[in-house]
């Protein structure tokens, strides 16, 4: 009992946990490599609460990058889609709406061989496809609809996307309304550009004539009212760089969860 | 303290006792006392302290946006309910009855609820794994073949419902019940709220599909997740009051420094 402290921190100790923690470092140093190369850093990955977001994005971007949503039959359509609150409608949107949405535009620029702009008719050009699939607000609430659309892949092959594009913006035409996407998304087969609704148009409760649905996250990440989706390889150069106007309001850019 | 062959017979199926503590007390020095929880016994209980108190918060905050239950794979404000809270809720198109909406606050608490979830998941992954390498579980956790004797159990349970004060030796060691209780919080009712929780992920249950359909759909899973909640925060107000009964400063130290207080001050202070 003279000499107690060898016992506690004898040299052996000392290497064994020094080179632990270096390889600790060193391994996290690593790990933050591979996933900057491979997409798994989502844009919100600064703040508090980065660690926890980007171990999710990660996570899940490996668990489910070819995964499809599930699918549901016609008898588990929802009787009673709720159509959650949506802004007043602008005067723009007014005015599009009296025309029966027959001038409502879909611009695309950014990374792509040739920027285009789409009516819903023209879209509608496109074979129609339609997924039985559930909307869930993060707020826990949902619903059961059947989406009819393109898919967002087919459009964005006819723009002839660059190889560099790893995010799509999309905008609505409500003012500071605008979510990001990875391409893993945005060239899922169920990422749909939606103009239509159990058998019918696309309501304007629900986000008619246009709306992006991306199944495999939650509602505010299928914007209502789409005008208009750019291509980018960076999203630096959108508002506060947090990919979002979700992300910017204190909500995360990834909503799988 | 209890009959002498309480002690004995508590203390004799025990692996951690150590000898000093089932003989008479004596002025043993602290430093040669064992441990009486191990250092990844004390940091990943406060760890799991931690997020489970962030994940209750922010997971009331959740709860608050949308105060109602169904069962099934869907329900929203135009669905009939399983249930509803009566509380005030914060957003303004649910129907709760109030007048009034409370401030948005799921911003931060989703970020807070799945980053406090990712680290007790990991703390639990270490734990459980050490716990299995090093015995714990075999000799501190699973109840020995006497405990589980009806006599032994039925004895636990009366000392328990006349909130008896344990004796000092038995401060060693769990008693039947703790261990049980134990062992369902770590491996019935903590992998049910994950899985719960994960079978609410859109993006999870493309992966695996089955983890949401085997629970009946997705507000099923909402609705269990709930309740598996309410069963950790009932552990834990049990938890708490059988600490405040034992003696809550040495059992604190005990969970904080890993020593127990032995001798005379033992003595005095279990109120032997």
């Amino acid at each position: 009992m003279s000499n107690p402290l060898p016992r506690k921190f004898s040299r052996r100790t000392l290497i064994t946990t020094g080179l632990a923690a270096t390889a600790g470092v060193a391994g996290l140093g690593v790990a933050a490599r591979l996933a900057q190369k491979y997409g798994l850093i989502p844009p919100d990955h600064s703040g508090i609460y980065g660690l926890g977001e980007t171990l999710t994005y990660a996570s899940q971007r490996l668990l489910t990058r070819h995964s499809l949503a599930r699918e549901f039959s016609r008898s588990q359509i929802s009787e009673r889609p709720f159509p959650n609150e949506i802004e007043p409608p602008t005067d723009e949107f007014k005015r599009l709406q009296a025309g029966g949405f027959a001038d409502w535009r879909l611009s695309i620029s950014g990374l792509v061989a040739r920027p285009a702009s789409f009516s819903i008719d023209q879209l509608k050009s496109y074979p129609s496809r339609s997924q039985i699939t559930m909307i869930q607000c993060e707020e826990g609430w949902s619903y059961i609809a059947e989406w009819i659309g393109v898919p967002l892949s087919q459009v964005l092959q006819a723009v002839d996307v660059l190889p560099r594009a790893r995010y799509v913006v999309y905008f609505s035409i409500e003012p500071d309304t605008w979510e990001s996407i990875d391409m893993a998304d945005a060239l899922h087969p169920q990422t749909f550009l939606t103009y239509g609704m159990n058998g019918s148009e696309l309501p304007v409760g629900h986000g008619g004539p246009l709306r992006l649905r991306v199944p495999r996250q939650v509602g505010y990440k299928n914007v209502k009212f789409i005008t208009h989706l750019t291509v980018t390889d960076s999203l630096k150069g959108f508002g506060k760089g947090l990919g979002s106007a979700s992300a910017e309001a204190g909500y995360a850019w990834y909503a799988g969860i | 303290m209890g009959a002498p062959h309480d002690t004995i017979s508590r203390v004799s199926d025990s692996a951690c006792v150590p000898s000093a503590a089932s003989a008479v007390p004596t002025a043993v020095p602290t430093t040669t006392v064992p441990a009486r929880h191990s250092a990844l016994v004390r940091i990943t209980h406060w760890i799991t302290t931690l997020c489970f108190f962030a994940l209750l918060v922010s997971g009331i905050e959740i709860v608050i946006s949308h105060p109602r239950f169904y069962w099934g794979e869907t329900g929203n404000d135009l669905t009939p309910t399983l249930f509803k809270l009566p509380i005030p809720a914060s957003r303004s198109l649910v129907p709760t009855g109030y007048g009034y909406t409370l401030p948005d606050q799921n911003g931060w608490s989703r970020y807070l609820h799945f980053q406090s979830a990712w680290l007790l998941v990991l703390t639990g992954l270490l734990y459980v794994a050490f716990s299995l390498l090093n015995g714990h579980f075999r000799n501190n956790l699973l109840p020995g073949k006497v405990d589980l004797s009806w006599r032994a159990f039925s004895r636990s349970m009366a000392d328990h419902l006349r909130f008896k004060r344990p004796s000092a030796a038995e401060a060693w060691s769990y008693n039947v019940l703790q261990r049980l209780s134990y062992l369902f919080v770590i491996f019935i009712l903590f992998p049910f709220v994950i899985w719960t929780g994960l079978a609410m992920s859109p993006a999870f249950v493309s992966a695996f599909p089955a983890t949401v359909n085997v629970l009946g759909g997705q507000q099923s899973a909402r609705t269990l997740h709930f309740f598996v909640s309410l069963a950790l925060v009932l552990f834990l107000l049990v938890h708490v009051v059988m600490i405040f009964l034992a003696g809550f400063w040495a059992r604190m130290r005990a969970m904080i420094t890993g020593r127990m207080i032995t001798g005379r001050a033992a003595a005095s202070k279990e109120g032997a």
